[in-house]
């Protein structure tokens, strides 16, 4: 393994874990009327996806020995998933937060978390969930491997081999499931496959509760990095309306009476439909 | 921005095969070139595929931008993007766009960051406003709300979901340009493939008719009255996700945001109450068909047709009936 300074390998990997704050799905609440969300309605946790990339650094620690630094961008309350990613097995947590930070699209966030790993130095692998649930792009692992100019692997489910000469990962893509040996140090993106995220004991809660979570803001990050490229100012992309998506062109027929009944009279139905 | 002009589309192959969202991004992107006044230009990247080619100009093309060589044979991130992005830095499309598919969103990213401009994911349409700015309209938040996105950066990128767009009808007459591009060959990309084997399990995203169950299934085993319904109809089964992490099935039939997207013809929810997490893979069904025994689930609202009523009574009615009537049914 050869990490990203280009000197030998690190024996004892270190691994970065990229991690993000995310509403409940399930449980936001949408104004129909208006197309706002209202994310106070929803509470937020760690995206489900980061804790399978998170456990998925666990394991090669167990294995192999090293760190686990887990980096987040997000609002101050961002703290409260670090504190669980500690719970669960990193050593270390860094929050990226700073309002010159806020309205970021794929392009600046991806901007942003590579700065920060620029600034972390010495690192051997970085693992990312897929995607996030709220924004559900998938790109910011590909693009934070890109502005590093380190190779990836995306849609990871199993990792076939880790040691000192690097990795062997299993993923899927299209019709096929391919085995890809990761040569030197690079970024993979995991999907929920990969592992089942073991829950934090009580201890390791109650020790994460009072860890450290080192804040980094745009001042931390600017040594190196452009200031204009974070942000608003660093999104290209911007959302300038929102639509509720219509229902509209369902027939919305419903069958009820007996099962015999509402069955016969769908099956009539599913004839007359089919035959279009 | 004004130097950079025309419609670019990436065509993804695998194994010499052209994919077919390549063939729908060709109609869409035809469809924006045309409003524009533009050209659609189309790149490919493999190894002796010539036949291929030409369909690209069947389905809209106007030119093809074609990397031949033993290196581009198989897809390998880094070296895709290395010639794309040298072909965008030289042509300078104002709009590109990819499949929203594995590949699509492996590649996409790193395009965008080389190239510095932004991307929106998974599109499921595209128009052109007054101005010729792309408007890129994608889902979000599980698919509850669309998002109109613009990019003042040019190209302008999007990945467009697959069985979104449609595709033009296969016109053999007609005439474009092929320009073979000389492939700059990275030696060392950082990732080597060492085996590549077919997944073997079932493609729920390419199935006509899904039977899906959720919550309302009462043990594993029960799958099988579903399997008697895909069976009879010719189609296969699939899960809500509570089912798939309670590991009563695999997560390839896994239906919803986490799981797989789907557009079949026809679509049945069986005691499936209907999550906006479920509701986002299957959204886009021709024809849905839910059965649950409470009226007030949410997937009446996006059914064509529902049944009130316990899949455990249902189901097995509809494999009686359809059975029975089944030359009618399926003719």
């Amino acid at each position: 393994m050869i990490h990203n300074s280009g000197e030998a390998a690190n024996e004892r990997p270190n691994i970065i874990v990229l991690l993000k704050q995310v509403p409940d799905i399930e449980e936001v609440k949408f104004d129909t009327e208006k197309g706002t969300l209202d994310r106070s309605s929803a509470k937020a946790e760690p995206n489900p996806f980061d804790l399978n990339a998170l456990e998925a650094g666990v394991q090669i620690k167990e294995k192999l020995g090293g760190t686990i630094t887990v980096v987040s961008m997000g609002p101050p309350q961002a703290e409260s998933a670090l504190r669980d990613a500690l719970a669960r097995g990193a050593d270390r947590a860094i929050l990226l937060t700073d309002k010159k930070f806020g309205g970021a699209d794929t392009l600046a966030t991806s901007y942003t978390l590579a700065s920060a790993i620029k600034k972390l130095g010495n690192f051997d692998l970085i693992i990312c969930g897929e995607k996030t649930v709220d924004g559900d792009t998938g790109q910011v692992g590909p693009e934070v491997a890109e502005h590093l100019g380190i190779p990836h692997v995306a849609y990871v489910s199993e990792i076939k081999k880790c040691d000192k000469e690097g990795f062997v990962t299993v993923s899927q893509m299209g019709e096929y499931r391919y085995l890809t040996e990761l040569k030197s140090f690079g970024l993979i993106t995991v999907t929920k496959d990969i592992n089942e995220p073991r829950l934090p004991s009580l201890r390791d809660k109650l020790k994460a509760r009072k860890s450290e979570i080192e804040i980094w803001s745009v001042d931390d990050l600017t040594n190196g990095a452009d200031r204009n490229k974070f942000g608003i100012m660093g999104s290209p992309t911007s959302v300038y309306k929102i639509t509720i998506p219509s229902v509209e062109g369902r027939r919305g027929k419903i069958f009820r009476g007996t099962p015999d009944e509402a069955t016969k009279k769908f099956v009539e139905e599913l004839e007359k439909i089919l035959k279009v | 921005m004004g130097e950079y002009k025309g419609v670019m589309t990436f065509a993804e192959q695998e194994d010499g095969k052209i994919h077919p969202v390549s063939y729908e991004l060709l109609g869409k992107g035809r469809d924006i070139a045309d409003k524009l006044g533009v050209k659609l230009s189309c790149v490919l990247l493999g190894f002796q595929m010539k036949n291929e080619v030409n369909e690209l100009i069947y389905h809209g093309a106007d030119k093809i931008f074609f990397y031949d060589h033993p290196s581009l044979k198989e897809f390998d991130t880094i070296r895709y993007k290395q010639n794309i992005v040298n072909l965008v830095k030289e042509e300078k499309p104002e709009i590109f766009l990819l499949g929203a598919t594995h590949l699509g969103r492996s590649l996409g990213p790193r395009i965008a960051v080389a190239v510095k401009t932004g991307l929106t994911a998974d599109c499921i349409d595209l128009k052109v406003d007054e101005e010729g700015n792309l408007i890129q309209i994608r889902p979000a938040f599980s698919g509850n709300i669309l998002a109109h996105i613009k990019t003042k950066t040019r190209p302008q990128m999007s990945t467009v979901r697959y069985k979104v767009m449609e595709k033009r009808e296969r016109d053999p007459t007609r005439k474009g340009e092929i320009i073979m591009k000389d492939a700059e060959v990275v030696e060392n990309s950082g990732t080597n493939i060492l085996k590549k084997e077919k997944a073997g399990e079932v493609n729920i995203t390419e199935a006509d008719i899904i039977v899906s169950g959720g919550r309302g299934l009462k043990k594993p085993d029960d799958f099988k009255i579903l399997h008697e319904l895909a069976d009879l109809l010719g189609g296969v089964v699939g899960s809500s996700r509570p089912l798939v992490d309670e590991g009563w099935i695999g997560r390839e039939h896994q239906v919803g945001f986490s799981g797989n997207t789907v557009k079949p013809k026809l679509y049945f929810a069986c005691g499936i109450s209907g999550s906006s997490q479920h509701l986002a893979g299957m959204r886009d069904s021709d024809i849905i068909v839910a059965i649950n025994t409470d009226p007030s689930a949410p997937i009446f609202k996006v059914a064509d047709y529902g049944i009130v009523g316990d899949l455990y009574e249902v189901v097995p009615k509809l494999v009686d009936v359809i059975g029975k009537n089944k030359n009618k049914v399926l003719s």
